[in-house]
């Protein structure tokens, strides 16, 4: 039987009708058609499908829909202010930290955890933050330099 | 995922006697585990029934008196920020922070790696270091288990029919106690332990009051050594007394070869991690 989930999507009120099978992933990409979160492996290793719940990263591949009844759940979609790109996503563009792209979602999400939690982080804590999150094309290195534009720009 | 249905009760009483109603029903805490064993076809179930809205099982508790006790469903990313926990169980919150990355630590739990019984659970260890006492709720009412005795096999604990855990309770260390988790894995982060060995020892007076060794990866369920951990008891802190405590910590795993690791070796790391480790508590005096 479909369960009604009413919880906060991005800052406004949503709702939708979930199989109890389907995963918070599922339901984002094909109930409520928000495409940025992408799947990779399925399982929790890959963390492309980040997003953030009640401000917890969580991979949302591992989370039942129907689990966020009444919570917040903050995904990829949400972070632009309207055509205004968030410095995070910026910094990603700027420092080239993407190829093919399917894990940037992820990767975005994370790092606004982290820069949430932590303003200034180390690139050891940035590495350390980011290691549930992989990337078979830029070989991190640019990832981390985005990170660190993004916090200063972020910081100042 | 094949069909289920899904509840969330709200109360230990609800969750009861819905297990109760549906035998083949499964807990649900953080599901790194649960939801990737439904996927994969290796559990299928009826009912999934969330145990994260149950009062008892969501909370840290912390009494100076007593002790610490920590909800079955608490993710480990709240024991990483807990002031008391990280004062007072520092090698807690550090274990805490040791399973998976960041988004499986905002969702797994410690009760759901001692329920989900894997030999190599990083946890358990030093839960059982720590002299960790599981509670768990039943159809004849609340009773008490040590983690050591928690897990019988791979995959399968105590838990009977109808019943699930509802906290871990850390007594308070006394002065002089030091614990600490080390595993060997061949990468840096984010990998299961090829042996864990968790350790507790209390000084007091220059002597060796009390200690306690546990070891992962090294049996079909994490292992208790009693045996290493009371050849310290009298002794002074030296190097000496803890070879002989790794010599007997060594001589009690019985590990298998796999694709991780030949047995030998993983006996080999049963010696080598076990003194590393009493000589992180012991030097921590």
């Amino acid at each position: 039987m479909k369960v009604h989930v009413q919880f906060t999507l991005n800052g406004e009120p949503a709702e939708f009708l979930a199989e109890p099978r389907q995963t918070l992933l599922e339901c984002l990409r094909d109930n409520l058609n928000l495409t940025g979160t992408k799947e990779g492996c399925g399982d929790g290793n890959c963390g492309s499908c980040s997003v953030l719940l009640d401000g917890q990263l969580v991979t949302s591949c591992l989370v039942l829909g129907v689990e966020t009844q009444g919570q917040r759940v903050d995904t990829v979609e949400g972070i632009a202010k309207g055509s205004t790109l968030h410095p995070i996503q910026k910094a990603f563009i700027d420092h080239a930290a993407l190829q093919c792209g399917i894990c940037t979602p992820g990767f975005l999400m994370a790092t606004k955890a982290l820069l949430d939690h932590e303003p200034n982080p180390t690139e050891p804590q940035i590495r350390l933050w980011l290691a549930n999150n992989l990337c078979r094309c830029t070989g991190y290195d640019k990832i981390v330099r985005a990170v660190q534009a993004a916090a200063a720009e972020m910081r100042a | 995922m094949r069909s289920f249905d899904y509840a969330a009760p709200v109360s230990l009483a609800e969750a009861l006697a819905l297990l109760a109603a549906h035998p083949t029903a499964r807990v649900l805490a953080g599901g790194t585990d649960l939801l990737v064993q439904l996927k994969s076809g290796r559990r299928e179930t009826p009912l999934v029934v969330d145990l994260k809205k149950i009062p008892e099982l969501k909370a840290i508790t912390f009494d100076a008196a007593e002790g610490l006790t920590i909800g079955a469903t608490v993710p480990c990313c709240q024991l990483t920020a807990h002031a008391d926990l990280r004062r007072v169980y520092p090698s807690l919150a550090e274990v805490a922070g040791l399973i998976g990355g960041t988004a499986v630590q905002g969702r797994a739990s410690l009760g759901g790696n001692l329920c989900n019984a894997a030999p190599s659970a990083d946890s358990v260890p030093l839960m059982i270091a720590l002299s960790a006492q599981a509670r768990v709720a039943g159809p004849q009412g609340l009773r008490t288990v040590a983690v050591e005795d928690f897990c019988v096999a791979p995959g399968k604990s105590i838990l009977g029919p109808g019943e699930f855990l509802v906290s871990i309770f850390f007594p308070l260390p006394a002065p002089g106690f030091h614990a600490h988790y080390l595993r060997f894995i061949p990468r840096n982060e984010m990998d299961i332990a090829v042996v864990g060995v968790g350790v507790s020892t209390t000084v007091q007076d220059g002597k060796i009051a009390a200690a306690r060794i546990a070891l992962a990866s090294v049996a079909p369920t994490p292992l208790f050594v009693k045996a290493a951990g009371d050849s310290l008891v009298g002794q002074a802190p030296t190097s000496e007394a803890i070879a002989g405590a790794a010599t007997l910590a060594q001589a009690a795993a019985k590990p298998i070869s796999d694709m991780r690791a030949p047995a030998d070796y993983r006996r080999h790391l049963c010696d080598v991690l076990t003194r590393r480790a009493l000589t992180a508590t012991l030097g921590a005096q």
